[in-house]
């Protein structure tokens, strides 16, 4: 079956996706992370009356603007590819996305249209205490405003709280709490935005490190770093144990993407952590090749990571593929078969109704209903189908993870630096500061890399393959979008690297917002 | 009150500098997402090419049963 569809179609489409949402993730976290950091330097200034910080915080408010500007509605291009290259999957979880994403737009319009309002426009005119006010509620609205799609994605990571509707083919929302409170859900939020909270202290880390480097508004400089090194520690350590959390929820949710994520063949108990690894990139499900190349293995870290104790066994992508009796772990092929009796008996409902056979649609929905969890399997051709990109998942988390870690070490030097006032000796880590959001940005998409290639081929996880999930269009079509975005990105990009520097190059003291 | 709040926004908007860029900029940009891409790149597959919700309906469920008969199963 899988040879019948057009893959050159899917993966267009895929690419276009990975696209838009990689540029729409470049502005987003530093719109999360930097609202905060606004909220804190204006404290600061209501705290201690000092016309020094009111400067510090217009100047960094100036470039969470001109981020928001830029970056503002790239999501919605998101939508749009929903409807035109996924349209399958737009009809099928209309039901599930409309009221988080409702809940989104009412709220992200109301707090832009009054706190952002007043946090740019009403300095001399109203009290420090309700700019302040706004300027948190801004800070607070917008890391509230990703809730929502995060809530989403969550769905799709892990689908509850939703029954699937033979007769309109979609999946309807049944419990709405649960799907907002799941713990991928959540998860996914605490996860995602502290990283961009992380992201925005390396941003201010390294405009501050560039100006100390050129000698210029070092006071201003240090007491920006100072306070983004704090948030930027917190942020960094808080990364580091929703990443905990979210790994121990994969390894029950999506046990097959931390298997690829580790590279993990064969369960072992304990089963170790690879620090340091080079993939084998042709091993196939099932073969006898040797899974690395080379590597260094924490001995029981993965069972600890994923059971939180040192007992019990990790599974690994063969004993998915294949089957584990001794683990009770069901193979894909299993799933399959299941899967395409739910497959055949939902065309059997569907060709009972429009007769008007009510015994036989009848008959036909109950076999539906004891196989529809598997429903997305029945769509898959092979069991190999259902591994994702091993090295794409592999090396993807571990980026993130080392970086993570780097940008620990990173904030407590700076904060050391910074207390003992001798930032300005060390030229090389102030240019590693610089550099620093960069790697920051790496590592915030290797995570998304790491979430949504290792849970491929599924569109909603066990339910429906992006291969199904796709619409009927010319591949060609999908082909010029992907470059149009690219284009259209790319130009904002440069838009938002221009101002952005400009901006900066102005200095604290330099025009008006 | 009303009055406060509109020259909130009257006088915000009049003394931009930065922002008044940063504004064309999201309005160009507006306008290239739904008067260009959404016309004439994106429509709505589904709207477009079915007028009620139970045509996409069946439409959509026949994309889900018809792969299953393709293969032949």
């Amino acid at each position: 079956m899988i040879e019948q569809i057009d893959l050159s179609l899917v993966n267009w489409a895929r690419a276009t996706f990975a696209l838009t949402a990689m540029y729409h993730w470049i502005f987003v976290p530093l719109t999360l992370g930097l609202s905060f950091l606004c909220a804190f330097f204006e404290s600061i200034y209501v705290r201690t009356g000092n016309e020094e910080w009111k400067k510090l915080t217009k100047f960094w408010m100036t470039l969470f603007g001109i981020n928001f500007a830029i970056g503002v509605a790239t999501g919605i291009i998101l939508e749009f590819e929903f409807g035109t290259n996924w349209s399958n999957y737009s009809w099928m979880v209309g039901d599930i996305f409309g009221a988080p994403l409702a809940i989104e737009g009412i709220f992200a319009f109301f707090i832009e249209a009054t706190f952002f309002a007043v946090m740019f426009f009403g300095w001399d005119r109203v009290t420090k205490k309700m700019h302040l006010f706004s300027t948190w509620m801004v800070a607070v609205g917008s890391n509230l405003s990703a809730l929502w799609i995060l809530v989403a994605n969550g769905w799709m990571q892990s689908p509850i709280g939703m029954k699937f509707n033979p007769d309109t083919a979609r999946f309807e929302m049944q419990d709405l709490w649960s799907v907002i409170s799941s713990r991928v859900a959540i998860s996914h939020f605490t996860h995602a935005t502290s990283s961009g909270f992380l992201l925005a202290s390396l941003f201010v880390v390294a405009v501050s490190c560039w100006f100390l480097l050129k000698n210029r508004h070092s006071l201003f400089a240090k007491r920006s770093i100072a306070v983004a090194c704090v948030f930027g520690l917190l942020s960094s350590l808080f990364v580091a144990f929703t990443g905990d959390e979210h790994a121990f929820i994969t390894a029950r949710t999506q046990p097959m993407k931390l298997a690829a994520m580790e590279a993990l063949w064969e369960g072992k108990e304990p089963t170790g952590l690879i620090a340091v690894g080079l993939v084998n990139p042709d091993k196939k499900p099932g073969d006898e090749q040797d899974p690395f190349e080379f590597s260094i293995e924490i001995p029981g870290m993965l069972t600890l990571l994923a059971h939180r104790r040192f007992e019990g066994v990790v599974p690994g992508i063969n004993d998915l593929t294949f089957g584990n009796e001794k683990l009770q772990i069901e193979g894909v092929a299993e799933k399959i078969r299941r899967g395409r009796v739910a497959v055949a008996s939902l065309g059997d409902y569907k060709a009972a109704r429009k007769s008007g056979d009510a015994v036989a649609a009848e008959r036909s929905l109950k076999i539906f209903n004891q196989n529809q969890d598997y429903l997305g399997y029945g769509y898959l051709d092979s069991v190999e189908q259902a591994v994702p990109s091993v090295p794409i998942t592999f090396y993807a988390f571990r980026t993130m993870v080392s970086l993570g870690t780097l940008f620990i070490l990173m904030f407590l030097v700076f904060l050391y630096l910074s207390a003992k006032n001798k930032l300005e000796d060390y030229p090389l880590i102030l240019k590693f500061g610089v550099l620093s959001v960069f790697l920051g940005y790496v590592a915030s998409q290797a995570g998304w890399v790491v979430t949504e290639v290792g849970r491929q081929p599924w569109a909603i996880q066990g339910m429906l393959p992006v291969t199904v999930a796709r619409s009927n269009l010319d591949s060609g079509t999908v082909a010029v979008t992907f470059f149009l975005f690219l284009f259209l990105f790319t130009a904002l990009l440069i838009a938002e690297i221009k101002i952005m520097a400009k901006q900066i190059s102005l200095g604290p003291e330099g025009g008006k917002s | 009150m009303f009055n406060k709040a509109f020259h909130l926004y009257y006088d915000g908007f009049r003394s931009m500098a930065l922002g008044r860029t940063l504004w064309k900029l999201v309005l160009i940009k507006l306008f290239i997402m739904f008067a260009i891409l959404k016309t004439f790149f994106f429509p709505d597959f589904l709207a477009t090419n079915f007028s009620t919700d139970a045509e996409r309906a069946d439409y959509v469920l026949q994309n889900l049963t018809r792969i299953e008969s393709d293969s032949n199963r």
